[in-house]
C-alpha cells in the first residue's frame, strides 16, 4: 500500500532505532503527516533535533535535518530561522533536552516568540543512556538515577512555556495520534513560537521501572487520564487529581515574531533590501 | 617629536573621552597616534587612566613611559600619576579637586570642574575644559581640529555648549 | 582627504568581519569583548544582516552555527569565562564543518580573573579547549589595523576550510585606539561561500571532500536535504559506527590543515638578516618586545624579532629555521608560559630557549623585555 507520507522519510536510513513498543515513531509520523497537511515545501522546510532518543527522528526524515548538541536546538534552530526566515523550522527536542540541559534556551526562544514549532517528545526519561531520571519524571517515580523514586518535583513544560512568552502551546499523547497531529500542525500555522508536547511511551527505560512494561498499558494509561482541554476546564479542581491531565490547545496569544520584529530594526537601520 | 600625555581622574569624569577626541584630532592633522586607557571592573567611580602618544614616526609600545603632560582631576588621580613626570613635564591639576598639589617644577592649576558648572553649566563639560587647556599647553595640534573632533563625537544638541567649554579651558591657560 | 581615522582594535575587528562578508553575529555582553557585539548591533542591520543577543555563551555560538547552516557567514565574540562555556560546540564545528569565527578578546584567568586587564593566557585553550582531535586554526594581531586584516583572514579561513576559526585578541590590541587606514572593499580578496559540485540526481554526498579535502556542504534551503551531525559520520553525512571510517574522518580533518599549513602559517620577522638572537612574540606584546629589540639594537645587541600571526597551526617550519639561525630564543608571553613549550618543541634543543612571561595585569614594559634580551646574549654587546 502506497502511504503518501513516506516520501518524506530516507527509507535508506529505516528501520529506526527507537525499542518496540516505544512512542516515538508515532509522534515522527504525526509531525510528517502534518507537514504534508499544510503542504509545507520539502526543500524548504528543516528538522532540528537535540541529543537523545526523541532527536534521532531527524536522521529518518528527508528534509535538511540537523542533529545538534545536547539541549541546543532551539539556538541552533534560531539562528537558521533568523538567517533564513522563508525556511520552515521544526525542532524535535525530548524532556531532558529540551527542560534541563537546554531549559534556558528554551525559556528565551518562547521569549523571543522566534517563529519555531517546537515538538517535545515527553517520555518521562532519558532512554538512550538507559533510564536516568530527568525534569519530567513525575515525583515518585522510578529511573536508575532515582532508585528509590524521584525526589525532584516534575515541570508541567507546557506552563513554562505560556510563561516564558510562546504563543501557542498545546500537548496530546501518542495514543491521541489524529488530535496530536491536527495539533502539530496548527502549530505549524502560528507565526510565532509553537509548543507541542507529545506524551510518548517508553516501556524499556521507564514502564519496566515502574511496573508499566507493557507499551499497550502505557497507552491506555493515556488514554484513560489525558482530559480534553474544554472538560478540563469545567472539571472542579477536586476532580483534577492523580494522574489526570489535560489535553488539547492549552494556551494561544497573539504576538509579533522576532524576525519580523528585527525587520523593523533593520528598516530603522536603513538596511532593508539589501 | 614624540609627545606622550596621561588623563587621570575618577571613572565618569570623562578623561578617557578627552583623551579619544586629541587623539583623532592628531590623526587628523596626519599624525601618528595611540590611546589605551585602564580602568576598573566598575563603569563609574573607580580610578581611571587614559593615555595618549603622538609621533610622527610609528608607535609600538603602546603605554606611556615618561609623560610629557600629565592631567589629574582627583587627588587620588595627582597623587598616583604624577611621580614618572618627564622632569620638564608639566602637571595639569583642576584646582578645586586637587586640593594639595603634588610637589612638581611646573604645575598648572586650573578650576575645570568650576568652569565647567558655572560657565557651561554643568560638571559634565570638565573634561571638554580640561581638553581646552591641554590643547593649549601641548601646543601641538591645533585648537580647530579639536573643535572639529569634538563636535564628530559629541551629540549634536550639545555641540554650543561643548565648544564653550573647549573655549572657557583654552583661554584659562594663561 | 585621507582615509586615515582613529579606530578601536575590537571596532577594526567588526569592520574587518563585515568587510569579509559575515552577516550574522550572536553573542553575550563580557569584557573586554562587548564593543564588537556593540559595534556589530548597531552596523549589521546597516547591511541588512542579523545581530542577536543570546541568553548565553553557549546558546550564542549554536545559533551563529545554525545562521552558518542557513548560509549566513557567522561570528561570534567573547573573552575567557565565554570561551570556556563555548567549547563544546566549538567541537561540534570542527566535526560537522560548519564555517564560523570566535574572537576572543583575551583577558587574565582562570576563571573570572581580572575581567579589564589583558592577558595572553589562552594560547593553549585555542589550541585544546574543545574535547577530542581536531585541528584549529588560531590568528593573533598586533595592531588595530592588522585586527581588520586578521579578521577578513580569519572568515575566509572559516569559510575555505569549513572550520572553526579562532581570532586570538588580547585586551592590549583590543581596547588600542590607533591611527588607521583600511582597505576598500574592491581591495580585498573574500573566499566565497563553498557550493555543491554536483546536483542531489548526480549523487551528490555533501560530506565527500573536494580535492583540498574540504566538503562542499550544501547550505540549508537549497534542495538538497542533508544531514549533519556532531556524530561522526561518512561522505554521506550520517552517523556510523565503523573504525576505518572513523579513523579516516578524523585523519581528514587534520589533513585538510595539515596541507595548506605553509599557506595559513603567516610569520613576520624584524632586524632579522644579521641577528644572532631572536626574540619570539606575538598579538599586543610583540609591540613592546620590538621596542625592546630596538632599544637592544641600539647597544650593539645583534637580535630580531619573529612575530608569529598565526599562533596554530604553529610555525614549526619557521622556528626550526631560527633555531638553525640563531644562538638563543627569547620567548615573551603574556602568560606563565604557554607558547614556550612548542616553541621548545620545534627547537629541540639546537640552540638556547628562555622564556620572558608576566601575569600581573599589566603590559610589559620595554626595559623588562631589554634586560632578558640582554642576559640571553650574555651580558654583553
Amino acid at each position: 500500500m502506497e502511504r503518501s507520507y513516506e516520501k518524506y522519510f530516507r527509507q535508506n536510513r529505516l528501520p529506526h532505532l527507537w525499542c518496540p513498543g516505544c512512542g516515538n515513531g508515532i509522534a515522527m509520523k504525526a509531525i510528517v503527516k502534518a507537514i504534508e497537511m499544510k503542504g509545507l515545501d520539502q526543500n524548504k522546510t528543516v528538522i532540528v533535533s537535540g541529543i537523545g532518543c526523541s532527536s534521532r527522528a531527524s536522521g529518518y526524515m528527508d528534509f535538511d535535518t540537523v542533529h545538534t548538541a545536547h539541549g541546543r536546538a532551539i539556538p541552533f534552530a534560531t539562528g537558521i530561522k533568523m538567517a533564513n526566515p522563508e525556511l520552515n523550522v521544526i525542532v524535535i527536542t525530548g524532556d531532558g533536552d529540551c527542560t534541563a540541559i537546554g531549559g534556558n534556551h528554551f525559556i528565551h526562544g518562547c521569549r523571543r516568540n522566534v517563529d519555531l514549532t517546537v515538538i517535545l517528545f515527553d517520555n518521562n526519561i532519558y532512554g538512550m543512556t538507559g533510564g536516568q531520571a530527568s525534569p519530567m519524571t513525575p515525583t515518585g517515580k522510578k529511573a536508575t538515577t532515582a532508585p528509590y523514586g524521584a525526589v525532584d518535583h516534575a515541570f508541567d513544560a507546557c506552563k513554562l512555556a505560556e510563561a516564558a512568552g510562546a504563543t501557542y502551546v498545546a500537548r496530546s499523547t501518542a495514543y491521541h495520534v489524529q488530535h496530536l497531529t491536527d495539533l502539530i500542525a496548527k502549530g505549524m500555522d502560528n507565526k510565532g513560537f509553537s509548543f507541542i508536547e507529545a506524551m510518548v511511551q517508553c516501556p524499556t527505560s521507564f514502564g519496566r521501572k515502574n511496573k508499566m512494561a507493557d507499551p499497550a498499558a502505557m497507552m491506555m494509561w493515556m488514554r484513560d487520564n489525558a482530559v480534553m482541554k474544554a472538560a478540563w476546564d469545567k472539571l472542579p479542581e477536586e476532580k483534577k487529581t492523580g494522574d489526570k491531565f489535560p489535553i488539547g490547545v492549552l494556551y494561544e496569544a497573539s504576538d509579533i515574531d522576532y524576525a519580523t520584529a528585527y525587520d523593523h530594526v533593520i528598516d530603522l537601520a536603513g538596511g532593508a533590501g539589501k | 617629536m614624540r609627545k606622550q600625555i596621561r588623563l587621570s581622574g575618577s571613572g565618569g569624569q570623562g578623561v578617557i573621552t578627552a583623551a579619544i577626541i586629541y587623539a583623532e584630532a592628531a590623526v587628523a592633522e596626519g599624525w601618528e597616534a595611540v590611546q589605551s586607557q585602564s580602568y576598573g571592573p566598575e563603569a563609574r567611580g573607580g580610578a581611571s587612566k587614559s593615555e595618549v602618544i603622538i609621533d610622527k614616526e610609528p608607535i609600538y609600545h603602546p603605554h606611556v613611559s615618561v609623560p610629557d603632560v600629565v592631567l589629574a582631576m582627583t587627588q587620588k588621580a595627582a597623587d598616583k600619576y604624577h611621580a614618572d613626570l618627564h622632569e620638564d613635564g608639566i602637571l595639569v591639576l583642576d584646582t578645586d579637586l586637587v586640593p594639595e598639589p603634588p610637589k612638581c617644577k611646573n604645575v598648572i592649576r586650573i578650576p575645570i570642574t568650576k568652569l565647567a558648572v558655572e560657565e557651561v553649566g554643568k560638571s559634565l563639560f570638565a573634561n571638554i575644559v580640561a581638553l581646552g587647556a591641554l590643547t593649549k599647553i601641548i601646543g601641538l595640534v591645533d585648537l580647530e581640529s579639536v573643535k572639529t573632533a569634538v563636535s564628530h563625537r559629541v551629540p549634536p544638541h550639545t555641540i554650543d555648549q561643548n565648544m564653550k567649554a573647549l573655549q572657557l579651558g583654552y583661554d584659562a591657560v594663561k | 582627504m585621507s582615509k586615515a581615522r582613529l579606530m578601536q582594535g575590537n571596532e577594526a575587528c567588526t569592520e574587518g568581519a563585515l568587510a569579509a562578508g559575515v552577516r550574522f553575529f550572536g553573542g553575550y555582553p563580557i569584557t573586554p569583548s562587548t564593543e564588537i557585539a556593540e559595534t556589530m548591533a548597531k552596523k549589521l542591520p546597516q547591511y541588512g544582516g542579523t545581530f542577536i543577543q543570546m541568553e548565553d555563551e553557549i546558546a550564542s555560538m549554536g545559533v551563529v552555527l545554525g545562521a552558518s547552516l542557513a548560509g549566513k557567514k557567522a561570528l561570534t565574540a567573547s573573552s575567557g569565562p565565554g570561551i570556556s562555556l563555548k567549547q563544546e560546540l566549538i567541537g561540534y564545528a570542527a566535526a560537522a564543518e560548519i564555517p564560523v569565527v570566535i574572537v576572543n578578546v583575551q583577558r587574565v584567568g582562570p576563571s573570572t580573573g581580572q575581567p579589564t586587564a589583558p592577558s595572553q593566557g589562552d594560547v593553549m585553550q585555542a589550541r585544546w579547549g574543545t574535547h577530542g582531535d581536531h585541528p584549529m586554526i588560531a590568528l593573533s594581531p598586533w595592531s588595530v589595523k592588522e585586527a581588520f586584516d586578521t579578521a577578513v583572514m580569519a572568515v575566509n579561513y572559516s569559510e575555505r576550510f569549513r572550520t572553526p576559526v579562532i581570532l586570538l585578541m588580547d585586551e592590549i590590541v583590543g581596547h588600542l585606539r590607533e591611527k588607521v587606514e583600511l582597505p576598500d572593499a574592491a581591495e580585498l580578496d573574500i573566499y566565497p561561500r563553498r557550493q555543491p559540485s554536483c546536483t542531489r540526481a548526480e549523487g551528490y554526498q555533501p560530506y565527500a571532500p573536494a580535492e583540498d579535502l574540504v566538503p562542499n556542504v550544501a547550505d540549508f534551503g537549497t534542495g538538497n536535504r542533508i544531514h549533519v551531525t556532531g556524530l561522526i559520520h561518512d561522505e554521506t553525512g550520517f552517523p556510523v559506527g565503523n573504525p576505518k571510517i572513523t579513523r579516516e574522518a578524523i585523519d581528514r580533518l587534520h589533513q585538510k590543515i595539515a596541507i595548506a599549513a605553509d599557506e595559513i602559517t603567516h610569520v613576520e620577522e624584524y632586524c632579522m638578516d644579521d641577528a644572532e638572537y631572536a626574540v619570539v612574540a606575538f598579538g599586543g606584546t610583540a609591540r613592546t618586545a620590538y621596542e625592546a629589540v630596538l632599544q637592544a639594537r641600539a647597544k650593539g645587541i645583534k637580535v630580531g624579532m619573529v612575530r608569529l600571526i598565526t599562533i596554530w597551526p604553529f610555525a614549526d617550519k619557521a622556528i626550526k629555521a631560527l633555531a638553525a639561525k640563531v644562538k638563543g630564543i627569547l620567548v615573551t608571553e603574556l602568560n606563565y608560559g604557554q607558547l614556550v613549550g612548542e616553541v621548545e618543541r620545534a627547537v629541540a634543543g639546537k640552540c638556547d630557549v628562555k622564556l620572558c612571561a608576566k601575569y600581573d595585569m599589566t603590559i610589559f614594559e620595554p626595559e623588562e623585555i631589554l634586560s632578558d634580551i640582554e642576559a640571553l646574549a650574555g651580558g654583553k654587546a
